[in-house]
């Protein structure tokens, strides 16, 4: 088991490095001079030339790019702000809480309902309930977030004026952004439940469960539950993935202050420094999370655990 | 000719016409294909043309769909945004699919260390959220119509790589193929006219969902300001615009909403029984 984490772990280094020479690449060579928007538009072609000469932006690339890295790990340091002139590490760190906050509410609330609904779908297949609900679930699947943020703005602030439309500190505020975000993985999680039960349902150890007269909770509770849940566990690790792309747009809707609604005021600004540190700790973020869902799958799984003995 | 009437197209056909479902989906995406082709005759006005003295009118006769703070009919303005999203969902499928496609075929058939090398690289691309790729390259490239539908395109490289790589594992130890190499076909030629073909059935469902996805992207990148330049209509953009008047002129977003949503929901029944019908053995 050990080895198979520290294995997991040391996969993450290439992958991460991979990721920052990517996006490091991506916003070096993204039209635009740093030092002249550092600078403003007042400054002459010396102070930019003299800034430049100063940020090492004329040294060649693979050295740039190494100075960047070598200041992310060593001193956690992601670069100066161009426009704010400060720390990007500490703009993204103040407002990280807030996107990792309504991420976890996202796929927490999506794990709470979707699993169920799914196992009771599982359990009553081709019934009008498990139509309606697996048709729910694809209009789900089917609905931008960022519509559905809207629709629930519409309905629960202007209309009904039971909760506020923007800021993210009480739980009321809470609520419409973390459904809006959560609903299209409660979907795929619901869907992926049902066919992931259905599949173990045909499985003869439940067969042999059924006939040892085994009532019907204890066969799904005990057999087929815990057998069906192990795909269910990697579709929700794939799905926190989504739900930090998608926290950009829920940011965007409900004016909340995090890592997502920055980068794209960054982009507007042209804030390049920021949109890299950004992508960077989101990376980061989603890799973390899915070597922690393959270590918990390894943990459920005990044919993995046996591989690693 | 009897041989062709009982081939495996015919019968996913028959298997997908059993699915109402999905028939559904595909007649709206005709539909929407259609709608999207024949634009210029189906829309009363012209996207871009502003009449201030109508502007912020709710759904009446004169505009079905009521009007924007610009006076710009909201219909015709849904109706041309079905092409944006349609071109931008097939062509960056198509970017996707050839690019992850070449990339899976390589890997899968060739193998060794070409086979980890590209596999890696395809964790590396995994590894940032779509949405966050998307919103990068655009970042980079600057937006229009061109730079979303690559950026797009080449966020899901990975899965349609991934997929195909898959498929061609499988296959490539299978008679056909090694009776191919035995006869001394090259190797492009065994990729091209022998394992891409037996790979369809897992990118037809892939691409349709693809397609579905590819739309709803582009809807976010215009949504937050990335996407397509105004005044060209896409629905994304067009909910943006709306959300500062959705107090008093609900209108504005709901008809782009709604048009979104059915485009995707038709993709995601068709994917679904495309899915069902091209693998019996998935559906008991």
């Amino acid at each position: 088991m050990i080895k198979y984490i520290l294995r997991r772990v040391l996969l993450l280094i290439p992958v991460l490095i991979g990721v920052s020479f990517i996006v490091f690449s991506m916003m070096h060579f993204a039209p635009g001079d740093p030092a002249r928007t550092m600078l403003g538009e007042t400054a002459t072609q010396d102070q930019i030339d003299q800034l430049r000469d100063e940020l090492g932006l004329n040294d060649p690339f693979l050295i740039q790019y190494g100075r960047y890295i070598t200041n992310v790990v060593v001193n956690q340091d992601l670069g100066r702000s161009y426009v704010s002139k400060r720390p990007v590490a500490n703009e993204i760190l103040t407002r990280y809480p807030n996107t990792l906050k309504l991420a976890g509410l996202g796929i927490g609330l999506a794990m709470l309902i979707g699993i169920p609904v799914g196992i009771i779908s599982a359990t009553k297949q081709y019934s009008w309930l498990d139509n309606i609900t697996m048709f729910f679930a694809l209009v789900g699947v089917s609905m931008p977030v960022f519509w559905q943020g809207i629709l629930l703005i519409l309905l629960f602030s202007v209309t009904l004026r039971w909760l506020p439309s923007s800021g993210f500190d009480t739980w009321q505020q809470m609520i419409m952004p973390a459904f809006a975000l959560g609903t299209g993985s409660m979907a795929v999680i619901a869907r992926m439940t049902r066919s992931s039960m259905l599949e173990v349902y045909r499985q003869d150890y439940i067969r042999t469960a059924r006939s040892k007269g085994l009532g019907e909770w204890l066969v799904i509770n005990r057999h087929a539950l815990r057998n069906a849940l192990i795909p269910v566990v990697t579709v929700i690790g794939l799905q926190f993935g989504f739900l930090l792309g998608g926290a950009v747009l829920t940011e965007s809707i409900f004016s909340i202050n995090g890592v997502g609604r920055l980068m794209v005021e960054s982009i507007q600004r042209r804030d390049m420094m920021i949109v890299q540190g950004g992508v960077l700790v989101f990376a980061f973020t989603f890799s973390v999370i899915n070597l922690g869902v393959d270590i918990l799958y390894a943990f459920l799984d005990p044919r993995i655990r046996a591989q690693y003995k | 000719m009897n041989e062709k009437r009982t081939g495996p197209w015919i019968e996913v056909w028959q298997r997908l016409r059993r699915n109402k479902m999905a028939v559904l989906g595909l007649i709206v995406i005709v539909f929407l294909i259609l709608v999207a082709i024949f634009a210029d005759y189906i829309a009363p006005f012209t996207y871009s043309q502003q009449n201030f003295e109508a502007a912020l009118q709710k759904p009446n006769s004169t505009y079905w769909f009521g009007t924007d703070n610009f006076g710009r009919d909201i219909f015709t303005r849904v109706v041309y945004g079905s092409r944006v999203s349609l071109q931008v969902g097939i062509i960056s499928v198509s970017i996707a699919l050839l690019v992850g496609g070449t990339i899976g075929a390589i890997a899968g058939y060739v193998g060794g260390w070409i086979d980890t090398i590209l596999m890696r690289m395809m964790d590396i691309m995994l590894a940032i959220p779509g949405t966050l790729l998307a919103i990068s390259i655009v970042a980079t490239l600057g937006g229009g119509l061109r730079n979303v539908m690559i950026a797009v395109g080449i966020g899901s490289i990975p899965s349609y790589a991934r997929i195909v790589r898959a498929s061609v594992l499988s296959l490539k130890e299978l008679q056909f193929v090694e009776a191919a190499k035995a006869v001394g076909t090259r190797t492009s030629k065994i990729i091209l006219k022998h394992l891409i073909p037996n790979t369809m059935a897992p990118i037809i469902v892939q691409s349709t969902l693809g397609v579905a996805g590819a739309i709803l992207a582009a809807a976010g990148l215009g949504f937050i300001g990335l996407g397509i330049e105004a005044p060209r209509p896409e629905w994304g953009a067009m909910l943006n615009a709306g959300r500062h008047y959705i107090r008093d002129f609900p209108h504005m977003t709901t008809f782009p909403g709604l048009a979104i949503m059915i485009t995707i929901l038709s993709l995601n029944l068709l994917g679904d029984g495309l899915r069902d019908a091209l693998d019996p053995k998935l559906k008991d």
